[in-house]
């Protein structure tokens, strides 16, 4: 399954990149960009456990850059 | 700017006219001693004075200015971010404070955060103009349902209902117009700033805006597969798609900050063990280091430029599909053409009707019958120059060979249309036209019927197409046909085109695009341009495919890695332009920024630079970097 989410209050260029790494190394994750300009996570991930990767996802995110909310 | 910037604006105000006073202000003498912020003077009458300590004034601007950078740092390394630039700032200024250099870590500490507001501020300002360049998604559809006028999500329109536009609105979805006349204004997506006259009968494409009049359409297509969605879906994946120079950047990023960092504790650590000067000293130029590790103006700007670039050429009817593709158009050494549809406008019109043994209508009627399956170009001439209205049941038995024409049952007698090889095949004694243009042959039964001449005319724009990519530099153009010898020459010829490859199949024009692509050299690249009509093939061979929008079949545009909205092949030297502006802005704000870096880097390791120099190359080269990146976006503009 594929969705893209938007980004709020993403201010840092090179947050957006270490987050993409981070949201890349969940386990599940085919595919994920965090487009800094276009402020979304496209995030491309297994059908059976979407909502629990998009979970961690949120929680590595508010790690890196903890004003960022990923909106759902 | 949003109420976080503006609080960070009056934050720096304040905080600036805070360390102008602690600069300004005389000692302040206190009455007593007092722990910690007091320094205590031997008078001159010998008895003991106190003032009030230096850091306590600075400490005021400095926390109201930097409290959130320290806090953010704080919490980082709580959460395992080591090297983040707010964990840098807070090390360089805390670090200044600690060695004595008050007003300096105050106005560190506030340049940066103007750094970071004016960056903050930019990026935001580039993202909106150019998202607004992408702002065609319409809200709502009427749609009429049991007679009722309804507005819908454009989604919950299906195919086949009959939608109402309004002047002044969005068209939502593709449709066929059924009533009114009206002129659209297609800039948001050819780029063609001069309104399309649209009436009855006439497709309307989703994204344009109804000028004028009222207008009735039914939905031929439904949201997702209109024009508007891909063109979103189109460009909102192109920011996904990364140049080779971003994925450089990023790679980069990874090792820079902490090598930096790195240098900055051998620096700090290794020349007091030597020997040489006190800790103090070298720690402060450590500091200088540690201001420069971020890699932010890099990070920013070069996807900035590219997104710029993406965006400037689409507001001029390009639709690239990722930053990649600018850096193969930038590299473009031979361009190749499809002729029909590409570099001619595809409409073809019968110029002459041969017969040789029936009467002109006849000979026509019997070719738009054995073609009225068909959709290509010269089927739909032939049906038109019919006039009559098509009986499909009159037909069977089509069967459609590539490249050749088609043989059919008409009135259950056998009849074969198409071009010379057919005939060969049909077994019929044809005998070639003195009219240049596409012979259409007819024979039945094996008897030769005559011919019919059908001509496409050449765009208006393709001569000057063909000399403004000579002009730019393009080293080879070449046009590849499907069509006769004299008629693929004749038009190459008008045109200046530097060679020409006729009666091609679409196999036989992979097999010539290969060959060209052997001919490139170093790293140029090859481009095929075409309209989609049994191109997908090519396109996807080709190092960068190119199609016609408009006019074009969704296939090519899935295939084409460039989409040209207004089918005009002018276009394409106005893409390569701003491929290479995108790519030189790229090019510049790389050398610029590690440049800069660099320069300060190595001042700093011999104690030539201080920490405002360090800050400028920070956040001063990230803001210039990006003023220059958004040059990508007006790229497009003076280039037609």
């Amino acid at each position: 399954m594929k969705k893209k989410f938007k980004l709020t209050d993403l201010d840092c260029a090179s947050c957006a990149a270490k987050m993409e790494a981070a949201i890349q190394k969940i386990d599940g994750v085919h595919s994920a960009t965090v487009s800094f300009l276009t402020q979304k996570l496209t995030l491309e991930a297994d059908d059976t456990r979407f909502d629990d990767i998009v979970e961690e996802a949120v929680r590595v995110c508010r790690k890196i850059e903890p004003g960022c909310v990923i909106q759902r | 700017m949003t109420q976080k910037q503006k609080r960070t604006l009056g934050r720096i105000f304040l905080s600036a006219a805070l360390l102008a006073a602690a600069r300004l202000l005389p000692t302040l003498w206190l009455p007593g001693a007092l722990p910690l912020v007091s320094v205590s003077h031997a008078a001159q009458d010998g008895s003991a004075a106190f003032s009030l300590a230096p850091w306590a004034l600075y400490l005021v601007p400095y926390l109201l200015i930097g409290w959130d950078v320290l806090w953010k740092a704080v919490r980082n390394i709580a959460h395992g971010q080591i090297f983040d630039e707010n964990f840098l700032m807070a090390l360089a200024t805390v670090g200044a404070f600690g060695t004595g250099e008050y007003a300096e870590a105050v106005f560190v500490m506030l340049f940066y955060q103007v750094g970071e507001l004016f960056q903050g501020y930019a990026v935001g300002k580039s993202r909106q103009s150019i998202t607004a360049l992408m702002d065609i998604r319409p809200d709502c559809a009427n749609v009429e349902r049991d007679g009722a006028l309804l507005q819908v999500d454009p989604d919950e329109v299906e195919v086949g209902d009959t939608i109402v536009i309004k002047a002044g609105e969005r068209v939502p979805l593709d449709g066929v117009i059924l009533e009114g006349r009206s002129t659209l204004d297609t800039a948001a997506l050819t780029g063609e700033s001069l309104p399309r006259e649209a009436e009855a009968g006439d497709d309307v494409i989703s994204g344009c805006i109804n000028l004028s009049g009222l207008l009735k359409v039914r939905v031929t297509k439904s949201f997702e597969e209109s024009t508007v969605a891909k063109i979103l879906d189109l460009v909102e994946n192109a920011a996904g798609k990364k140049a080779k120079a971003e994925n450089f950047i990023t790679k980069f990023a990874r090792y820079y900050t902490p090598s930096v960092v790195a240098a900055a504790v051998l620096l700090a650590v290794l020349p007091p063990l030597l020997g040489d000067g006190d800790w103090s000293k070298w720690f402060h130029q450590a500091l200088v280091f540690l201001v420069i590790s971020c890699p932010c103006a890099l990070v920013i700007s070069v996807p900035l430029s590219f997104f710029g670039g993406i965006g400037g050429a689409s507001r001029a009817g390009i639709l690239v599909k990722g930053g990649n593709y600018l850096e193969v158009l930038a590299d473009t050494q031979i361009v190749v053409f499809d002729k029909t549809g590409t570099l001619t406008k595809g409409v073809f019109n019968v110029t002459a009707i041969h017969p040789d043994q029936c009467d002109e209508d006849r000979l026509l009627e019997l070719a738009a019958l054995a073609e009225s399956y068909s959709d290509h170009p010269i089927s739909r001439s032939l049906k038109e120059a019919c006039g009559k209205e098509i009986d499909n049941s009159r037909v069977d038995g089509v069967e459609e060979i590539a490249g050749q024409g088609v043989k059919a049952s008409v009135d259950g007698v056998e009849v074969w249309v198409g071009n010379d090889k057919l005939m060969d095949a049909a077994g019929a004694a044809w005998h070639p036209c003195h009219r240049v243009g596409t012979t259409v042959h007819v024979a039945s039964q094996g008897v030769y019927l005559g011919h019919i001449v059908i001509s496409d005319e050449v765009k208006e724009d393709a001569a000057q197409a063909i000399a403004g990519l000579k002009t730019i530099g393009i080293q080879k153009t070449v046009m590849l046909t499907g069509d006769a010898q004299a008629v693929g020459e004749d038009v190459a010829r008008r045109l200046g085109l530097d060679e020409v490859h006729t009666q091609l199949l679409p196999a036989d024009k992979v097999d010539q695009v290969e060959a060209l692509l052997r001919e490139r050299t170093g790293k140029g690249k090859l481009a095929f341009v075409g309209d989609g009509i049994n191109d997908a093939p090519v396109l996807s061979r080709a190092d960068l495919g190119i199609a016609m929008g408009g006019l074009g079949s969704d296939a090519a545009i899935e295939a084409a890695d460039v989409v040209l909205m207004d089918d005009k092949p002018s276009k394409i030297a106005v893409a390569i332009r701003i491929a290479r502006k995108t790519l030189s802005i790229v090019r510049q704000n790389i050398v610029f920024a590690l440049g800069v870096k660099l320069l300060v880097l190595v001042l700093g390791a011999v104690g030539r630079a201080n920490m405002w120099g360090a800050v400028f190359a920070d956040v001063g080269v990230s803001v210039l970097a990006i003023l220059n990146a958004m040059r990508a976006l007006r790229a497009g503009q003076g280039a037609e």
